[in-house]
């Protein structure tokens, strides 16, 4: 046992020493998790709307009025030709063109009823789903309102009404960081570990220093540990630092108990780094392990539910994240922190976690040779 | 230049003798599509949810039937008190809870008004809302068809048009970030890693001393790069259009045009790097902390630009996937061409030219 | 530069022949055999090494020392044949094999960012050695290769004939029985080689076994047997008096032209 504070001693010496690493390792965690934090937003903040108005009646100058007095939109009036339109969409000078046709108003006091046409430059999939989201929202209620003032009842309803009252339980404002900062530092944590673990181990096998090791007695899973250790160590100090990121910057709160998730994220580590020292065993440099890495973490990032909800994935994905190390740990840190969720609420993700990461490790241990 | 082209050679082959380069090359590309377009969706189906019924009459239970037919949500559990409720999304698996209040159908008769209590699990505000959106459009509908024969009077009518994409397909949208991503993670990345690799065997030297200029040694590692990455392009290309139906409405001249563009500030990016660090493990820190997630995050691929705080904003216009991205999008949704695109053709070269200086000093002030 | 004729001196290889062959040999090698593919590294080797011993391997690039070397010491698999080292089977009990040697690789393999010290420290320290022995065995070390100023200096930073000695004096720390070394002084300068040679004589004088392969022929000279070999074969073994009369040449140079001459 002594042998591995020998083997850790060493690598804590060598961490320190290598000065272009440090700032790396301790500093960029933070500052990526500054920015994609805020970066990764759903939350809409402004939107270039057009409106074209050709029938200047009072209904589509208070509903243009509306638009303007909403936050989200920034607006433009404009009397333009078709083609005039055409060309600022495809400029992208402008991301919504609402067009009031001639007659608006006097269709909506005849027939009852007035089409508005809206075009919505939808190459940001997303934004202008949302954009229009925000429209119909606002045109919904100019629409009950005026329709109160024509029929004059204070509010329209059908005659008996059911109404689906929304709880937003433990992120009342829907504050998307409060989902996306603990999501990120799993991906920041994940990095710093897999990939300083593995790639140190495959560096001694490049720069011929582990040869030196492998005809001295030591014992393999010694020397794995003793990989382990000071990786698992430092991304243990990275989680801390970002969790006082999202405590101080974000304002994450905390329900869940610190200690636990600590527990979870020493699980996971174990497991990640074990996949890690595998992959460098079985491989001869730095770069086939960082590719091979590559090519996980991102399939890993992109089905472990950190951008979209896993439920929304096709059952055989799902079944498929039981060997995505991210997904449980991305599920886990939102639950402890968020809703407070205990070991015995997430047993089976512990139970999976550390299954896996022994059967990894073994892998590790065994595929390690001290022959060439 | 004969022994230019040897030495491109000679690096070919040390790319193509590793078959788990080949795989990473050629698979993280497709594997990546495929993800997108057949597992990534933001629609939701089954989501687990459970009922919590304080009144269990006949009103209840069809709305109840009609949330579980509806294909958004699965039935996880019926709970009997409030109670129930934390210990079970403390679980996870459940995201909704929806709590009938006491003489549901009675009140409803009566008063003409009964409340259904929609509790979402907010941890993720994205599927609660969603999930809320979803609930109160059933419980409406629900009402509507009750009430079949009443019209409402004095309607605006939207009429929509999602332009350039009218039926909001995802690939339109992954399809160029993906792109973005690989050729980055391929050009920059990998050039930088194989010349800090150079540096740190000390390898560097030697080739430094041979007779080829410093100049030639960096064009014959980026070389391959270069060559790789263009097949990548076209297989994202090819793949996005004749499977997911992502159209190519501009010229296919100005789309490669583009891409080769995007390509060189990449490689010239990836030996700006390899010229400041002095090993493999700090390349592949810088370029892949201080470029992927950034590609990912800060370019528009994922989350729209225009809702990041103003900082951000400013921060995102010295990401070059950004330029390229919107650029794409514009070319091949849009179908415009360089008279509307030039300012991006602009920027990237502009940041290609100062990529590549910097790197010249860069290398330069080690040699001599 | 008078200790260094005393070292070397020839009489010390007789004489230690003698003694040592009385005693059961400290490596035996039977019929070993290495194949990559199809490619034949070493060809049924057979010899053994008494303890006590320097026991060369002379040869030129490629022809296999590197390949036996690696399978003695454990970091290669034979494809076949027999193999004991101090008395340990070279198929099943590598990890006993490993606590009885030291090996030098070729390449520098010390830990070029840590201090002489750190190094000395960590493989001390997986040999099990105590602290206190640790430190009088440093300090005596330091002293003998005129390092004491550099025990806390980055290992890169030194002189590659520094690095060679040290590397050489922490694979016998341990005090092992068999020491291993794979072409220990390439790159550096004759005189440098000569003090290098110096060290192992006192190692030698100690009781440990050198087994050492090389392409110098000056360095086959100090040796007490040579095995020399060719294309993966063991062409010819004895001592270089031996072999200097059986092949009437004046120099293991000599001897070496000649065996390549026959073989053509």
């Amino acid at each position: 046992m002594r042998t591995i504070l020998y083997l850790l001693q060493k690598e804590f010496i060598q961490v320190f020493r290598n000065k272009a690493m440090l700032p790396i390792i301790f500093l960029m965690p933070v500052i990526q998790m500054l920015i994609l934090v805020y970066a990764a937003t759903m939350e809409m903040k402004s939107v270039n709307i057009t409106v074209v108005d050709l029938d200047l009646s009072e209904t589509t100058t208070r509903l243009t009025a509306k638009f303007e007095a909403s936050t989200f939109f920034h607006v433009t009036r404009a009397q333009l030709s078709p083609a005039e339109t055409d060309k600022i969409l495809l400029k992208g000078s402008t991301d919504v063109v609402v067009t009031f046709p001639q007659g608006f108003e006097r269709d909506l006091k005849r027939k009852d009823e007035a089409s508005v046409q809206i075009l919505v430059d939808a190459i940001n999939g997303s934004a202008a789903e949302l954009s229009n989201a925000y429209l119909q929202t606002v045109i919904g209620s100019y629409n009950q309102k005026i329709r109160a003032e024509m029929m004059g009842v204070p509010k329209f309803n059908p005659p008996q009404q059911i109404a689906a009252i929304p709880a937003y339980w433990y992120n009342p404002e829907l504050n998307f960081k409060f989902y996306m900062a603990p999501g990120i530092l799993v991906i920041l944590v994940t990095v710093i570990g897999l990939f300083l673990s593995s790639l140190n181990l495959v560096r001694e096998k490049e720069m011929g220093t582990i040869e030196q090791l492998n005809v001295t007695p030591i014992k393999k899973y010694h020397f794995i540990i003793g990989k382990m250790i000071p990786f698992l160590i430092i991304a243990l100090l990275d989680l801390t630092f970002g969790l006082l990121v999202a405590k101080v910057v974000f304002a994450l709160p905390f329900r869940g108990n610190i200690l636990t998730l600590y527990v979870f994220t020493s699980v996971y580590l174990f497991l990640v780094m074990s996949i890690g020292l595998f992959v460098s065993a079985i491989s001869d440099t730095q770069q086939q392990v960082l590719f091979v890495s590559f090519f996980f973490l991102i399939v890993f990032i992109i089905m472990s539910g950190l951008f979209t909800p896993v439920e929304s994935m096709p059952v055989w994905a799902q079944k498929l994240d039981i060997i995505n190390p991210l997904y449980y740990l991305i599920r886990i840190i939102r639950n402890v922190v968020l809703k407070g969720s205990g070991l015995l609420d997430m047993t089976r993700e512990l139970i999976s976690m550390s299954v896996y990461g022994l059967i990894m490790f073994s892998l590790a241990v065994w595929r390690y040779r001290k022959t060439v | 230049m004969n022994q230019l082209f040897g030495f491109v050679k000679k690096e070919f082959t040390h790319i193509f003798r590793d078959p788990r380069t080949m795989v990473i090359l050629f698979g993280i590309p497709i594997i990546q599509l495929m993800l997108f377009g057949y597992v990534i969706t933001t629609e939701i189906k089954d989501a687990r949810i459970a009922f919590l019924d304080h009144s269990n009459d006949n009103v209840t239970r069809e709305i109840k039937n009609k949330l579980l037919s509806s294909g958004y949500f699965r039935l996880d559990a019926n709970l009997i008190q409030e109670s129930e409720i934390d210990p079970i999304f403390k679980k996870g698996d459940v995201k909704q809870v929806v709590v009938f209040e006491r003489n549901f159908a009675q009140k409803l008769e009566r008063e003409g008004k009964a409340d259904i209590q929609v509790i979402a699990d907010a941890s993720d505000p994205n599927t609660a809302q969603m999930l809320y959106n979803y609930t109160n459009a059933i419980v409406q509908d629900y009402t509507k068809k009750k009430y079949a024969g009443f019209t409402i009077p004095v309607q605006i009518k939207s009429e929509v048009r999602m332009l350039y994409n009218e039926n909001m397909v995802g690939a339109f949208m992954y399809v160029p970030g993906t792109m973005a991503l690989i050729l980055m993670l391929i050009s920059a990345m990998m050039t930088s890693i194989t010349i800090a690799r150079e540096k740190e065997m000390g390898t560097m030297e030697i080739l430094l001393v041979s007779p080829l200029k410093a100049y030639q040694i960096v064009l014959g590692k980026v070389a391959p790069y270069l060559i790789l990455s263009i097949i990548d392009a076209c297989i994202v290309v090819f793949l996005g259009n004749t499977v997911f139906g992502v159209p190519i409405r501009g010229s296919l001249f100005v789309l490669a045009f583009l891409v080769i563009l995007y390509i060189t500030m990449a490689l010239s990016l990836g030996i700006l790097i390899s010229a400041v660090a002095n090993s493999q493990q700090v390349a592949m820190f810088i370029s892949g902390f201080a470029l992927m997630l950034p590609t990912m995050l800060l370019s528009g691929f994922i989350f729209p630009i225009k809702n990041m705080p103003e900082v951000l904003q400013i921060l995102s216009n010295f990401m070059p996937p950004r330029w390229f991205i919107d650029a794409i999008k514009q070319v091949m949704l849009k179908g415009n061409g360089l008279e509307y695109i030039w300012p991006n053709v602009l920027i990237l070269s502009a940041m290609t030219t100062l990529f590549l200086v910097l790197s010249i000093r860069k290398f330069k002030l080690r040699l001599e | 530069m008078a200790q260094n004729t005393k070292l070397t001196d020839s009489n010390h290889c007789q004489l230690s022949i003698v003694n040592c062959q009385l005693r059961a040999p400290i490596i035996e090698v039977k019929n070993l055999v290495k194949k990559f593919g199809r490619f034949v590294a070493d060809d049924h080797l057979t010899f053994d090494v008494y303890p006590g011993e320097i026991f060369g391997f002379l040869g030129a690039n490629g022809a296999g020392k590197t390949t036996a070397i690696r399978m003695i010491c454990g970091l290669l698999e034979p494809t076949s044949g027999e193999l004991k080292v101090a008395g340990f089977d070279g198929y099943h009990e590598r990890e006993k094999i490993k606590r009885n040697i030291g090996y030098m690789s070729q390449k520098f393999s010390l830990y070029e960012d840590l201090t002489v010290y750190e190094n000395i420290r960590l493989y001390a320290g997986i040999y099990g050695i105590s602290r206190k022995v640790r430190l009088e065995k440093t300090d005596e070390l330091l002293k003998k290769l005129n390092l004491e100023d550099s025990r806390d200096k980055l290992v890169g930073g030194l002189p590659l004939g520094w690095k060679q000695k040290l590397a050489f004096s922490l694979a016998v720390f341990h005090s092992p029985k068999v020491v291993f070394l794979d072409e220990p002084s390439g790159g550096v300068d004759p005189l440098t080689r000569r003090t290098f040679w110096d060290l192992i004589y006192e190692v030698a004088h100690q009781g440990i076994t050198i087994f050492v392969t090389t392409h110098y022929m000056d360095e086959a000279e100090y040796c007490d047997r040579v095995a020399i070999m060719s294309e993966g074969k063991i062409v010819a073994l004895d001592t270089p008096a031996a072999l200097k009369s059986e092949f009437q040449a004046d120099s293991m140079d000599g001897v070496f032209l000649k065996i390549a001459r026959n073989k053509e």
